[in-house]
């Protein structure tokens, strides 16, 4: 009963600020909002005995994705000034992408089918992810820190400090070009 | 947890419900941890100012009350109650009145799984240590919120620096515990605390070279993560006014500085749980575990108010270059050794 309290609890967050962020026309607020449905996701996850997963979707998605769609989104406009755009040109291939992915969210939905579990004592479950992870899972794990590798070399090389600066250009490329033709003017 | 529910039951009988019991037992807990956040900010902000005295050769607070101002800290806590609560025209409102509780419960969440003495843990979670470094990563979104909703340039700067130091100290912070975690074999912060029983040389710190090193990596990212000087960009008081919570006053400010001391006396506690054997003392069975522990997190305390007044602050380029290109590189170093050191000496099989 108290558990069900709870669940409830936890899906109406989640429900709620999802909603939120849908709907609300102030992109920082909406940004903000994803902080409460990811915690009540976090909180479903710890309910069903997921512990590992539950940390897990808190550090990856509130202290990492969030943080980061929160700065793009204040670096980028000042929402009360710039209201988005509500033409059709927006409206049409809005509306067919959501209804393709309700089409596909829908089949997904009702063609699973939902193992239900007698609720027992939650046993630790980190041991057997590391395990896993270790394992079976072990191509999948090391491809994936081999996209975020290159994902981060990619990141430092457009960062890097370039020794040309673009007004400065034509002068250097003149500087530069200079000794390579030396050789052909003596040959 | 399970001693304060066995004094509930004691205190109203055996007839609660196993429910009412787990909810009573935890909001008490959550009482507790909330007065050992305000005490933090009662005790350190004293000690702090007599800190920067000594190391400036002045006094600090002598007035209030009586023998060396010790009750400064309760004056300054009744003249921030009477200040007057202003909200910039310009602000965010709903944002501005929200981000400091954001900060302050992203705080107090982490106190959840903090052992200070055997059976005295409020939540003896099997993730302990992963538990409070995942709710610690929330606290730079509570930054970002106050930051923004100020709408002051100042404020918003200072956020966008706190959530970017916040965010990459986090990972050298989080990686210098892993080889303790390696060596232990369990997350839970109980587990690793009587791993070390049985004196001074059974500790981690003391474990092997390379997790003396993470001690010491530890201990520079806690002070970069807990925003103190010599890394206290966000709130640079000659550049930037005072950072994010420029604009906040009264009972807003004071959560925040609530925050502040009680982070600071967070990290000290996981650094003394996880290094430095938690209640265990030096030396002899374990005494009075619960002062064992607060001593040895205020000695860390008093190390971090030392560095704090000695030592310049940083620049911004120079703090992101200590921590991607120096401290995580260094982390991951420490991982890589004390795993080969639990291979070649046998611990590992």
């Amino acid at each position: 009963m108290a558990a069900d309290l709870v669940f409830y609890g936890f899906a109406l967050l989640t429900v709620l600020a999802g909603c939120f962020v849908v709907f609300s026309r102030n992109v920082v607020h909406a940004g903000f909002a994803l902080m409460f449905t990811l915690l009540g996701v976090a909180g479903l996850y710890a309910m069903l005995g997921a512990d590992f997963l539950a940390v897990t979707q808190t550090v990856v998605y509130i202290g990492g994705i969030l943080i980061l769609v929160l700065f793009a989104v204040m670096m980028t406009r000042v929402p009360s000034q710039n209201a988005p755009r509500r033409g059709l040109d927006r409206m049409v291939p809005a509306g067919i992408f959501a209804v393709a992915i309700f089409a596909l969210l829908y089949k997904v939905a009702t063609g699973t089918s939902w193992p239900t579990a007698t609720p027992g004592e939650a046993l630790p479950t980190a041991k057997l992810i590391g395990v896993k992870l270790m394992t079976d899972a072990i191509f999948p794990f090391e491809f994936a820190s081999l996209v975020l590798l290159v994902a981060m070399i990619g990141a430092a090389i457009l960062i890097r400090e370039r020794k040309v600066l673009p007004a400065e250009a034509p002068a250097e490329e003149a500087a530069t070009e200079a000794p390579a033709d030396e050789p052909e003017v003596t040959a | 947890m399970e001693s304060i529910t066995g004094l509930l039951t004691k205190i109203f009988g055996d007839g609660m419900s196993p429910m009412a019991l787990l909810i009573s037992g935890g909001l008490t807990m959550a009482l507790i941890m909330s007065l050992v956040m305000a005490m933090c900010a009662i005790v350190f902000t004293w000690m702090e100012r007599k800190v920067a005295g000594f190391l400036q050769s002045r006094y600090g607070p002598m007035r209030v009350g009586g023998f060396h101002g010790v009750l400064q800290p309760v004056a300054d806590m009744l003249k921030i109650l009477g200040k007057e609560d202003i909200i910039p025209d310009e602000a965010d409102k709903a944002l501005f009145m929200l981000s400091p509780f954001v900060i302050f419960i992203g705080s107090l969440m982490a106190w959840a799984a903090i052992p200070f003495a055997p059976g005295f843990i409020a939540s003896n979670l099997d993730l302990g240590l992963f538990y409070i470094f995942a709710v610690s990563s929330a606290a730079p979104a509570g930054i970002l919120m106050a930051g923004w909703a100020s709408n002051n340039k100042w404020a918003l700067y200072g956020a966008a620096r706190g959530a970017a130091q916040m965010v990459s100290y986090e990972i050298p912070l989080a990686l210098a515990a892993i080889p303790v975690v390696m060596a232990t074999g369990s997350l839970n912060m109980n587990a690793i605390v009587d791993a070390q029983g049985g004196g001074v040389l059974n500790w981690y710190i003391v474990h092997d070279p390379f997790l003396f090193l993470a001690f010491c990596l530890y201990f520079i990212a806690s002070i970069a993560e807990v925003n103190r000087g010599p890394f206290d960009m966000p709130e640079t008081e000659s550049e930037l006014v005072a950072g994010y919570h420029t604009e906040y006053t009264g009972m807003r400010f004071a959560f925040f500085f609530l925050a502040e001391y009680a982070n600071l006396f967070l990290v000290s506690c996981i650094a003394t749980a996880v290094f430095l054997g938690g209640w265990h003392p030096i030396a002899g069975p374990v005494f009075l575990p619960g002062l064992v522990f607060l001593i040895k997190a205020v000695i860390l305390v008093f190390l971090q108010m030392l560095v704090r007044w000695t030592l310049p602050r940083l620049r911004v380029d120079q703090l992101m270059h200590t921590c991607w290109k120096v401290m995580v590189p260094l982390t991951l170093l420490c991982v890589l050794g004390s795993g080969i050191w639990m291979m070649v000496s046998g611990e590992l099989l």
